[in-house]
C-alpha cells in the first residue's frame, strides 16, 4: 500500500509549458493544485549561467539537459512485420526532462497553424476529393476551428512576448508578415527580431523570385517586454545558444520566464521535482480518476488523489501512462479499431546547405537566435494546388540558422574528403561563407493506419513496465512533398549566390538515429467521435471525464509548422473549458 | 504555506557529482523535493564544467596514446598557421571522454536483450565507446603490423600512415570481425569534436581551431553586431574559462 500525501483539488503531471499553463489558470480559480515532474528544478540564475551555457559539447553533444534513456526510452521499428528494438542512445528526437520540459531548451519558433490545417479531412476532401489522398491516410478534422484557438493563440503569444510581424489583422493583409496566416486579432506584442547577413540575403532572393518573405515569429525577443502576469524579459542578445541550452539572459520565452515567478508566490501550489508519475488510478467503474500514484527519488511509492487529473507531459509519455494506466482503448492496426496510440507523427524536415565565395560573403554565423529566420510560406498546408503534384501536405522553408556552434557547423563542400589535410584548409575556408539553414524545409507529417505508438513485447523499463513501441515509416507522400520543398528551397539558396549545394532529401526508411526535431504528435488525438479520438475538442478524455490531456499527443496529425504555439494555445483553450464549464457541472463536456 | 525545501542538499550533491558524472544526474541521485512559496536559490547551486586534468593518460596506455596521437595528426594535420590534432590536444580530449561517463555508456539504455538491427535501428550492443576504442585500437595495431613488417601506426613515415588510412576508408584494410572502418569513421568524428569544442574538454588547445575559423567562442552578446552585414567580427576567441593568455600559468 502505496502512503499518501494530502488530497488536492487538481494533481498535474508533468511541468512543462502546458503543466505551468494549467497550474496558473486552476489556481486562479482557488483550486489547490499539485504539479510532478520527473527531472530535477532548473532556473535561469541557477542552471543556465551565460558563463559556461555556451558549451556545445556539454548540452548539445551530450544531451546534458534531456531524459536519460536508461530513465526511460522506447522501442523501434519501420514495419509491422519487423523486431522493434531499443532506442539506447537519442537521435531523432530529443524527449525532455525536468521543471519547464521542451520549454527550457527550445528555439522558441511560435507559428500558428492554418485554418485549414483544423478542418483538414473536410478541406482536402472538398477541393481534391476522397480519392486523391491515399488509402492508407489516417487524417481528421481536428474538432475545433481556428476562429475557435485565435483567442487562445494570442494569449500565448502574449505571454511570450512574441516578436513577429503581422501578416494578416483581422482579415486585412500586411505588408511584411505572412500573408497565407489565419487572421490575428492583434499584432505581435514585439517587433520582429534583427535578421543577421545570410537571413536577409534568403528574403532578397526569395522577393526577387516573386515570393513574400517574412520574418519568423520568435519567443526570443526583440526588445524588453512585461508579460500580461507582470514578468519581464530582456532584448535576446543573439549569442547562438538557443535550441538544446538554456538561455541565461530571460530572453527566450520559458516556463520559468513567463509564468513560474508568479505561479511559485500562490500558497494554492506546489511542485515536486524528481518524483515521477507511474499510473493514473481509476476508481472501480473505469469511469472516474482518483488521482495518480508517483515514485519518489529514492524508490519509494506515493499516491496522490485528487478530484482532477492533468495530463501535462511529453506526448510520448502522455500516450505510454494512458496505456500503462489502461484508459482507452489501445488502438489495433489490424482491425482498426481503439484509439489509444492512434494517428502517431512526426514532421517532414529536411536542408540545402549553400557554400559561397569567402571573398565576396561573410556571414558570421555565430550570431543567431533559436527562432531568427526569413522564411516563406507559399508552399505549406493548402496553400497551393496539389493538384499536379500528387501529394498533400506542405511546409515552410526559410533560412532559420539558429547559430555557428563549431562541432556542428564546421561544413565542407561536397567532394571534400573528410579528414587530412584537405579537410581541415575547406573548414578554414568555408566557415564564415556558409548558409546552414538546419530545418531549413519544415514539412507537414500526416497520419497513417499502420504508423502507431502501442505496449513492446520484450523490452522493460527500470519499474518492469514494457516500453512503448514505435512503429514509424516515411510514406510515398511525404517524400513526394520533401522532394518538392526541398528542390524549391534548394532554388533560393542558388539565388543568393552560392557556388555550391549540399542538397539533403528526407528519404525512407526512416531513421531513429537522425535528428528530425523533437515535434511528435498524435497518440491520443482529439477529436468528435469517440471511435477514432481519445479527446473531445475540450482535451477531456472521452472514457474517464476527469482527466484532461494537453499537448502535442492530441493533435490528430502534425501540419507544416512547429507545434508548440498551437500547444500552448489548446492548453488555454482547455483551460477556458475546465473554469467555465467543467468546474460548475463537472462530467462530459461534450455528448459521444 | 509549505517552505521550499529544494534542497541545498540535492544541489550539493549535484556538485559533489560533477566530478566524476558531470553529465549524468537521474532520479536515482538527487533527491525528490517540495517546492513552494518562493523561486529556491542557493549559492553555487549550478554545476559549472571540470576542467581536465593536464596529465597522464587517464583510459589509454602508451601504444594507445602513441596511436591515438599519430591518427589525430593525420586526422587534423598541423599547418603553418594551426597546430595539428596532437599538439592541439584532441588525444587528450578523447582519452578524458572515454575515461568519463561517455565511454561508460554512462545514462544510455544498456538492458538486454540485444539483437542485431538494421542501422536505422540505432547502436545495439552492449559494448560502450571505451570498450569499442580499446578493440578497435588493437585490431587496428594487428592490422597495421601484419601490413607494414611488423611496425606499429605510430613508426610509420607520414606518407604510409595517409595509405594505411586511405585502405581502412575504403574498407581494404581488414580484420576479422572487427569493423576497422567505422572505428575510424568514430575517431574521425570524435577527433575533430575535441578540436571544435570548449578548450575546458582537452583539445582546442589555445583556441587554436576557433581562431582558424573564425569563431569568436563563449561569448553570448552580439546585439552591435547583428545588423553589421558582411563586417568581420574582430574580436579574437574567449573560452568558458576566458583566454589562454590569461590563465596559462
Amino acid at each position: 500500500m502505496p502512503r499518501r500525501l494530502p488530497r488536492k483539488d487538481v494533481v498535474i503531471v508533468g511541468f512543462g509549458w502546458t503543466g505551468a499553463i494549467i497550474a496558473n489558470e486552476l489556481t486562479d480559480e482557488g483550486l489547490e493544485v499539485i504539479a510532478f515532474e520527473r527531472g530535477p528544478w532548473r532556473d535561469a540564475p541557477t542552471d543556465f549561467p551565460p558563463g559556461y551555457m555556451q558549451d556545445e559539447l556539454r548540452y548539445r553533444i551530450r544531451h546534458e539537459l534531456f531524459l536519460r534513456p536508461d530513465q526511460l526510452t522506447f522501442t523501434f521499428r519501420n514495419t509491422m512485420g519487423q523486431t522493434a528494438l531499443p532506442i539506447r542512445s537519442w537521435g531523432a528526437f530529443m524527449p525532455p526532462n525536468g521543471v519547464g520540459g521542451g520549454g527550457v531548451h527550445w528555439n522558441a519558433e511560435m507559428w500558428r497553424f492554418l485554418p485549414s490545417d483544423f478542418v483538414l479531412k473536410t478541406h482536402l476532401t472538398e477541393r481534391y476529393g476522397a480519392a486523391f489522398l491515399p488509402p492508407d491516410m489516417t487524417i481528421q478534422d481536428w474538432g475545433i476551428t481556428y476562429d475557435e484557438l485565435e483567442p487562445h493563440y494570442d494569449r500565448f503569444e502574449y505571454l511570450c512576448g512574441t516578436s513577429g510581424t503581422a501578416g494578416n489583422l483581422r482579415g486585412k493583409i500586411m505588408d511584411g508578415g505572412n500573408p497565407f496566416e489565419g487572421p490575428r486579432s492583434r499584432p505581435y506584442p514585439t517587433p520582429a527580431q534583427a535578421q543577421p547577413f545570410s537571413h536577409t540575403l534568403f528574403g532578397k532572393a526569395a522577393r526577387e523570385l516573386g515570393y513574400k518573405p517574412f520574418p519568423q515569429p520568435s519567443g526570443n525577443l526583440s526588445q524588453a517586454y512585461t508579460n500580461p502576469l507582470g514578468l519581464r524579459m530582456g532584448p535576446c542578445t543573439y549569442c547562438g545558444f538557443c535550441e538544446w541550452f538554456g538561455c541565461g539572459n530571460y530572453s527566450k520565452a520559458t516556463p520559468q520566464t513567463t509564468i513560474l515567478p508568479h505561479l511559485i508566490r500562490k500558497s494554492n501550489f506546489s511542485l515536486r521535482d524528481n518524483s515521477e508519475v507511474v499510473r493514473i488510478n481509476v476508481d472501480r467503474s473505469g469511469k472516474r480518476a482518483t488521482g495518480v500514484t508517483f515514485v519518489d527519488s529514492s524508490g519509494e511509492e506515493w499516491e496522490q488523489q485528487a478530484d482532477l487529473v492533468i495530463l501535462s507531459a511529453y506526448t510520448m509519455f502522455n500516450v505510454q501512462l494512458l496505456l500503462h494506466s489502461q484508459i482507452g482503448q489501445p488502438y489495433d492496426p489490424v482491425t482498426n479499431t481503439g484509439v489509444v496510440g492512434r494517428n502517431y507523427t512526426h514532421q517532414t524536415i529536411s536542408s540545402v546547405n549553400g557554400f559561397f565565395d569567402n571573398k565576396k560573403f561573410n556571414f558570421n554565423p555565430f550570431i543567431g537566435s533559436g527562432s531568427i529566420g526569413m522564411c516563406i510560406d507559399e508552399f505549406n498546408g493548402d496553400n497551393f494546388d496539389h493538384g499536379p503534384h500528387g501529394f498533400v501536405g506542405g511546409g515552410y522553408v526559410g533560412q532559420v540558422q539558429t547559430g555557428g556552434r563549431p562541432i556542428e557547423s564546421t561544413l565542407v563542400p561536397p567532394g571534400t574528403p573528410a579528414w587530412g589535410a584537405e579537410w581541415k584548409k575547406a573548414v578554414k575556408d568555408n566557415y564564415l561563407s556558409t548558409v546552414k539553414p538546419g530545418t531549413g524545409v519544415h514539412g507537414s507529417f500526416y497520419a497513417y493506419r499502420d504508423i502507431y505508438l502501442d505496449l513492446d513485447p520484450v523490452y522493460k523499463d527500470r519499474f518492469g513496465r514494457p516500453l512503448m513501441r514505435i512503429t514509424m515509416d516515411l510514406k510515398d507522400n511525404e517524400i513526394k512533398q520533401n522532394k518538392f520543398l526541398t528542390d524549391k528551397f534548394a532554388e533560393i539558396i542558388k539565388a543568393m549566390g552560392a557556388e555550391k549545394l549540399a542538397v539533403q532529401y528526407r528519404t525512407a526508411p526512416y531513421d531513429i538515429t537522425t535528428y528530425q526535431t523533437t515535434h511528435l504528435n498524435g497518440g491520443a488525438i482529439m477529436g468528435s467521435d469517440p471511435k477514432t479520438s481519445v479527446l473531445n475538442k475540450y482535451l477531456q478524455s472521452w472514457d474517464v471525464p476527469n482527466l484532461f490531456v494537453m499537448g502535442a499527443s492530441a493533435f490528430p496529425q502534425n501540419a507544416g509548422y512547429n507545434p508548440t504555439l498551437t500547444v500552448g494555445a489548446l492548453a488555454y483553450w482547455s483551460a477556458a473549458a475546465i473554469r467555465n464549464q467543467y468546474l460548475k457541472n463537472p462530467g462530459r463536456l461534450v455528448d459521444a | 504555506m509549505k517552505q521550499a525545501t529544494l534542497a541545498t542538499i540535492a544541489l550539493r550533491r549535484r556538485e559533489f557529482l560533477a566530478g566524476t558524472a558531470m553529465l549524468l544526474f537521474s532520479a536515482t541521485t538527487v533527491k525528490a523535493a517540495t517546492i513552494a512559496g518562493r523561486l529556491p536559490w542557493a549559492p553555487n547551486a549550478g554545476s559549472p564544467p571540470p576542467p581536465i586534468k593536464v596529465g597522464p593518460w587517464e583510459f589509454f596506455n602508451g601504444d594507445e596514446g602513441r596511436a591515438i596521437e599519430a591518427l589525430v595528426d593525420c586526422i587534423i594535420p598541423p599547418d603553418p598557421e594551426t597546430p595539428g590534432g596532437k599538439d592541439a590536444g584532441c588525444a587528450v580530449f578523447i582519452d578524458r571522454q572515454l575515461a568519463g561517463p561517455y565511454g561508460r555508456q554512462e545514462g544510455l539504455y544498456v538492458r538486454p536483450p540485444f539483437q542485431a538491427g538494421a542501422k536505422n535501428q540505432g547502436h545495439q550492443s552492449a559494448s560502450g565507446p571505451a570498450q569499442d576504442y580499446r578493440e578497435g585500437l588493437a585490431a587496428f595495431d594487428r592490422a597495421c603490423r601484419q601490413r607494414s613488417g611488423g611496425k606499429p601506426f605510430a613508426e610509420l613515415s607520414g606518407d604510409d600512415r595517409i595509405a594505411v588510412l586511405k585502405a581502412v576508408e575504403k574498407g581494404e584494410l581488414k580484420l576479422d570481425g572487427v569493423d576497422l572502418k567505422s572505428f575510424f569513421t568514430q575517431l574521425v568524428k570524435d577527433a575533430q569534436m575535441g578540436f571544435f569544442a570548449d578548450p575546458i574538454y582537452g583539445g582546442n588547445r589555445d583556441m587554436v581551431a576557433w581562431k582558424m575559423i573564425g569563431y569568436p567562442g563563449a561569448r553570448y552578446n552580439y546585439l552591435d553586431w547583428v545588423n553589421r552585414h558582411n563586417e568581420r567580427f574582430p574580436l579574437p576567441p574567449v573560452g568558458m574559462t576566458g583566454n589562454a593568455q590569461w590563465t596559462r600559468s
